[in-house]
């Protein structure tokens, strides 16, 4: 099959529109991605065909709504490659999967002078959990820096690690620079050291295939609404052991076994980490997300987006003016750059004026931000549906934010 | 979205590449920080007041254009005018920046600040119009804490 991504460009009913006046050119995925006529239906037709709530009632609608539900887990497995369905828990997104396992695998068990290692360019959703779990209780956060091209300088990392490191947190691809780190090696590292280790796979997942058994981590997480799926869900994966030796985090419905006003017995995971109603029609749209990701092969997504960052990267450099941030030897889904002494808001503004969406900010990544010496980049990042005339835009607009401020 | 020249007009693209009294201020009364952090913006104001008077007025600080051509003419607008008329010009121009992008803003006596009326018809910038000014109205009242527009 060979992979359009005109066709595919069709697929995604927002694409038609236009802003201001001009044919939306969205080179914002990496903030959100849009979403397939695929995956909305899938929402639309659960709704409209079988809603109700899961893991209660034994009418026909709550059991469809359950093996809806857990069919959607049964994907997400897959998806990731984990031994069993129980293994994922659904969250909000990649932020409250991180916050979980900090607060309730971290929280306990840490002791004051324990190290949590994290690299130098985590989004501050895998710096501020850990963070506030070094606060609560007196462990240490360290940080791995990261060279001139944005890439983790695997020697400094294994230096800092030892007998005190308990945790290990990385991003499995960079959301501001797009570095995609050498997770399995780095993982292995961490794991001579007994170290448990967290991967945030929000900005991998869109972009590869991925193997949670094959990188040797202990958790996984990610989000539903970079990967083509609706906001407002997510999943976490970790090994069961530990996840069956982890306490609650929050208590209500759906997380029990037994209930008494002495006494609570606590579900098996994954429920366990379930309590209250959770985003159901956001986990069938997650499980149609991923259907769909699926069925276009996730190799040939990879070489397409990889090619637009090379072509991006290519025509960007032929502005004297742009400076790429972040030149990593591979990257996976994005460009990030400054134009001249243009603040990124204002590239920003200039860019969507010609109908281009890109990120202009600090992309929650501030120390990455300071590693540079930018308040902030201009970002733009590739999805399936994106075309190399997509990047001419983008370069063309670059160019008129050149004009406007010569 | 009108022309993008609605936004970036002479004078502030004028102001952002030569502010205009940039740098510290030695006879400082009052000064407050400024930051937004969505766009990493940070700014310095340093005043100095003297009988309730603006005798002269500098600024630090890095930002996108808007929020540095605002600041840079802010300095200018501020010297010589008493509190009581900083104050009222302060409350002028936010009305101006936060008025309906189709509505017809009054700009007279705003002078040079009239070229800032374009950033309403751009909802996302607003802030970085507004971040000198309520930087001004922190350092006037003698605030201890730096300003967020968050």
């Amino acid at each position: 099959m060979t992979f359009d991504p005109e066709k595919i460009a069709h697929e995604f009913p927002i694409l038609a529109r236009k802003v201001h006046g001009k044919p939306l050119v969205y080179l914002d995925s990496a903030a959100s991605s849009q979403k397939p006529e695929a995956v909305i239906d899938a929402v639309s037709t659960y709704y409209r065909t079988i809603h109700a709530n899961v893991h209660r009632g034994v009418h026909t609608l709550s059991e469809e709504a359950t093996a809806a539900y857990e069919a959607a887990r049964e994907s997400v497995r897959g998806f990731l490659h984990a031994a069993s369905p129980r293994e994922v828990v659904f969250v909000r997104g990649t932020t409250e999967a991180i916050n979980l396992v900090a607060q309730a695998w971290a929280r306990p068990r840490l002791q004051p002078g324990d190290e949590v290692m994290i690299s130098e360019l985590e989004h501050h959703s895998n710096l501020v959990p850990w963070q506030m779990v070094c606060g609560q209780t007196g462990a240490k956060l360290v940080v791995a820096p990261i060279d001139a091209r944005g890439e983790v300088i695997v020697e400094e990392y294994a230096r800092r690690l030892g007998p005190r490191t308990r945790v290990v947190a990385l991003a499995h691809v960079s959301n501001a620079l797009g570095t995609v780190l050498p997770v399995a090696e780095l993982v292995a590292l961490a794991k001579r050291h007994g170290a448990v280790a967290v991967v945030d796979g929000a900005q991998a997942v869109p972009h590869m295939a991925v193997d949670v058994r094959a990188l040797g981590c202990d958790f996984y997480a990610f989000s539903g609404h970079k990967m083509y799926g609706p906001t407002g869900i997510g999943a976490l994966w970790g090994k069961l052991e530990l996840l069956e030796a982890m306490e609650p985090w929050q208590g209500g419905g759906s997380m029990i076994h037994d209930v008494t006003f002495e006494k609570t017995e606590y579900a098996r995971p994954p429920e366990r980490f379930e309590a209250g109603t959770p985003d159901i029609s956001g986990a069938v749209g997650l499980h149609a997300a991923i259907e769909w990701l699926s069925a276009l092969d996730l190799d040939a997504v990879q070489r397409h987006e990889s090619d637009l960052v090379a072509y991006a990267s290519a025509r960007l450099a032929e502005i004297p003016e742009v400076r790429l941030i972040g030149t990593a030897r591979e990257r996976a889904g994005l460009v990030s750059f400054v134009v001249g002494d243009v603040h990124a808001h204002d590239v920003g503004t200039i860019l969507d004026g010609e109908g281009v969406a890109v990120r202009a900010g600090h992309h929650c990544a501030q120390p990455v931000m300071d590693h540079f010496d930018v308040p902030a980049t201009a970002r733009a990042s590739f999805a399936v549906h994106n075309t190399r005339a997509d990047v001419d835009s983008l370069v063309a607009g670059v160019r008129r934010v050149l004009e406007i401020f010569a | 979205m009108s022309d993008l020249r609605d936004l970036y007009q002479e004078v502030i693209l004028d102001h952002t590449k030569h502010p205009r009294n940039f740098g510290p201020l030695g006879s400082a009364t009052h000064r407050a920080t400024g930051r937004n952090p969505l766009c990493g913006d940070q700014l310095v104001l340093m005043l100095d007041v003297h009988h309730d008077r603006v005798r002269d007025a500098r600024f630090a600080g890095k930002g996108c254009a808007i929020s540095t051509a605002s600041a840079s003419l802010l300095t200018e607008a501020v010297k010589g005018k008493t509190t009581a008329e900083v104050h009222s010009l302060f409350e002028r121009f936010h009305d101006v920046v936060t008025a309906p992008a189709d509505a017809k803003p009054d700009l007279e006596g705003l002078g040079k600040l009239a070229a800032l009326a374009g950033v309403r018809e751009f909802p996302m910038r607003v802030k970085c119009a507004s971040l000198a000014w309520h930087t001004l109205e922190a350092a006037l009242a003698g605030a201890s804490e730096p300003v967020s527009t968050e």
